[in-house]
């Protein structure tokens, strides 16, 4: 039970960090290696934002989101969308992108390690204990989940309920048809990639409250974020949802039944697991 | 197989007289020189296995560190017990087999699946290495303590860089490389005529693997301390990618244009600047990606394209 509900914890911003990636690679088709930095220095924004201006984190998320947002529509409009242009097919573009993420990836990482140095912080916030069914855990970890559990429940308010969000959907299934029914694909990916950006920020921010963090740990995030959205099928809301408790819990079982070390072959055999059975996702339809 | 033409047989001998004049090399030097030449051999022998796999198919492989590391463990867990020849077999072997396994999980879907896996492929392997390591032995590193010289390393990773070069050679010559080609060119027309790709890749993946798992055997007597960090160290991987894709991979020597200048750079900047190697190899995916995708040799053969289309249409002037 006690692994159940930290697992079930853990995984509320496993799922922010996912569907941002998800956006990412389902809507603008940019498969991002280096979202996992966009994390790591949302956490580094929001233990600056505590220690040195004594903001609530829950407060710097309205600060940190929005210039996530906007830092990702300059990476997009800058490096990316020429690449998007010089693309002749989807291949090409997947394979550049990945390059170029990649340089982003260590460039960021490269920066950060200048600046922050290689250690682990960390910072005290909400340190208390919170009772669920009878265990105690931490009430960081539970604001986080709440955190999370809304911004995931707005993003499918926005994807659902709205124009733009419905717009952004028509762009992941087929950018040419959505061409055709007036939807502005460069203009909506370009957004869906700052949006993108803007969610795995908040995953990072909120997880920053309880994890220890340092600037070279954002590939392993990267790496359990694309798990998740293949294992949920790209794109899909609900699938990088499942996926990322199916994760959560699969890691805190590992972790504490068998060996901490052994988290990411854990995931990994979760990937392999779906590679065998159900490469399109969760919910994915087999392809024709 | 046919008998090789005249281009073929002035590429052999070119390369036997290049494999013949490195191999001099330790003659010359033992000190500085020697160790950086062990580095560009290695990183040869590496980038050419690599550009083997991800040249013709276009899948940019991460599983460099993943068969390196193998290699190295095959070497540091056997030495006491095995032959070092039987050790490096056993290397290979396992290289082949852990991508044909990673091969068969993710080239039957497509290719995006395939960079992902191999995108954590080597720290998976680390950390069950590791776990084994903690559960079944006293300590998690291992000592190779061999007679092996740096000058005798040196020789096996040229004869190893030599083999993959001669393998490559004789895989464009093979029908296997016919059908690369083609999926290389185009994948569904590939499919249509009846080739089975998934299995072609498969296949070529394994001999990649092989010969990247045979370069870590050979490294292993250098380390002398093997433990899981250094062994799947991710940067390897990375910077297979660099140098291979900065020589450019349409021709077997491209990788190697990459690979001198590249390893001598790294060299300087992780002796002088410690702290920015992350930012170089960052700016260095980005140059290539934006300035030079084809590679180095790819802007030469353009330009050489070029100053041909120039000379033709002078003569259609004159003429």
């Amino acid at each position: 039970m006690n692994i159940l509900v930290t697992g079930i914890l853990l995984s509320g911003t496993y799922a922010l960090i996912a569907l941002g990636l998800t956006l990412q690679y389902g809507v603008a088709r940019i498969m991002n290696l280096g979202n996992g930095e966009t994390l790591v220095a949302a956490c580094f924004v929001a233990f600056w934002l505590y220690t040195g201006l004594a903001i609530n984190p829950l407060v710097g998320l309205l600060l940190i989101a929005p210039a996530a947002f906007l830092i990702n529509w300059a990476i997009y409009a800058v490096a990316l969308r020429p690449l998007v242009k010089r693309a002749k097919n989807r291949g090409q573009l997947e394979a550049d992108s990945i390059l170029a993420t990649f340089g982003l990836l260590f460039l960021l990482q490269g920066l950060m390690i200048i600046g922050f140095g290689g250690d682990y912080h960390s910072y005290t916030f909400l340190a208390q204990r919170f009772d669920i069914l009878g265990n105690s855990y931490g009430l960081n970890r539970v604001v986080a989940f709440a955190a999370a559990a809304a911004i995931a429940a707005g993003l499918w308010f926005f994807l659902y309920r709205t124009r733009q969000g419905t717009a952004m959907r028509a762009v992941a299934v087929d950018p040419g048809s959505a061409n055709l029914v007036a939807i502005d694909v460069a203009r909506t990916a370009a957004v869906a990639f700052a949006l993108g950006g803007a969610l795995t920020a908040c995953g990072g921010a909120l997880i920053s409250t309880f994890y220890t963090f340092n600037a070279s740990m954002g590939v392993v995030f990267t790496m359990k974020a694309l798990i998740i959205v293949i294992m949920g099928g790209v794109g899909d809301v609900r699938g990088a949802v499942l996926a990322a408790v199916i994760l959560g819990l699969s890691e805190t079982l590992v972790a504490s039944l068998v060996d901490p070390g052994l988290t990411l072959a854990a995931t990994y055999m979760l990937f392999i697991l779906v590679l065998l059975f159900r490469p399109q996702g969760i919910f994915g339809r087999a392809p024709t | 197989m046919t008998g090789f033409n005249l281009e073929e047989t002035r590429n052999l001998a070119l390369g036997t007289l290049a494999v013949g004049v490195a191999a001099l090399l330790p003659v010359f030097d033992q000190g500085f020189y020697l160790a950086i030449c062990v580095n560009i051999m290695l990183y040869a022998a590496l980038c050419t296995a690599w550009s083997l796999f991800s040249g013709p198919t276009h899948l940019v492989s991460l599983a460099t560190a993943a068969f390196y590391g193998l290699g190295t463990y095959s070497v540091g867990l056997g030495i006491d017990t095995l032959p070092y020849p039987v050790l490096v077999a056993i290397a290979a072997a396992s290289g082949a087999v852990l991508a044909g396994l990673v091969g068969a999980m993710t080239l039957r879907i497509s290719g995006v699946y395939f960079v992902i896996f191999t995108f954590g492929l080597a720290e998976f392997v680390r950390q069950v290495v590791t776990w084994l390591q903690t559960k079944f032995a006293t300590a998690i590193g291992l000592y190779v303590f061999t007679d092996i010289t740096e000058s005798q390393i040196y020789w096996m990773l040229l004869a190893l860089t030599a083999a993959v070069f001669l393998t490559g050679f004789l895989i464009a010559r093979s029908t296997l490389g016919f059908a690369l080609q083609i999926i290389g060119n185009d994948e569904t027309v590939a499919r249509h005529v009846g080739i089975d790709t998934a299995r072609a890749k498969i296949v070529l993946f394994m001999i990649s693997g092989a010969f990247i798992a045979i370069a870590g055997a050979i490294m292993a007597p250098r380390y002398s301390y093997i433990e899981p960090p250094s062994a799947f160290n991710p940067m390897i991987s990375f910077l297979v990618v660099i140098m291979a894709l900065l020589g450019g991979t349409r021709r077997l020597w491209g990788p190697l244009v990459g690979v001198i200048p590249f390893t001598i750079m790294m060299d300087f900047v992780s002796s002088r600047f410690p702290n920015h190697t992350m930012i170089v190899v960052g700016l260095a995916f980005l140059v290539i990606v934006y300035l030079i995708p084809n590679g180095v040799t790819g802007l030469i053969e353009n330009a050489r394209a070029r100053m041909k289309g120039a000379d033709t249409v002078a003569r259609e002037k004159t003429a």
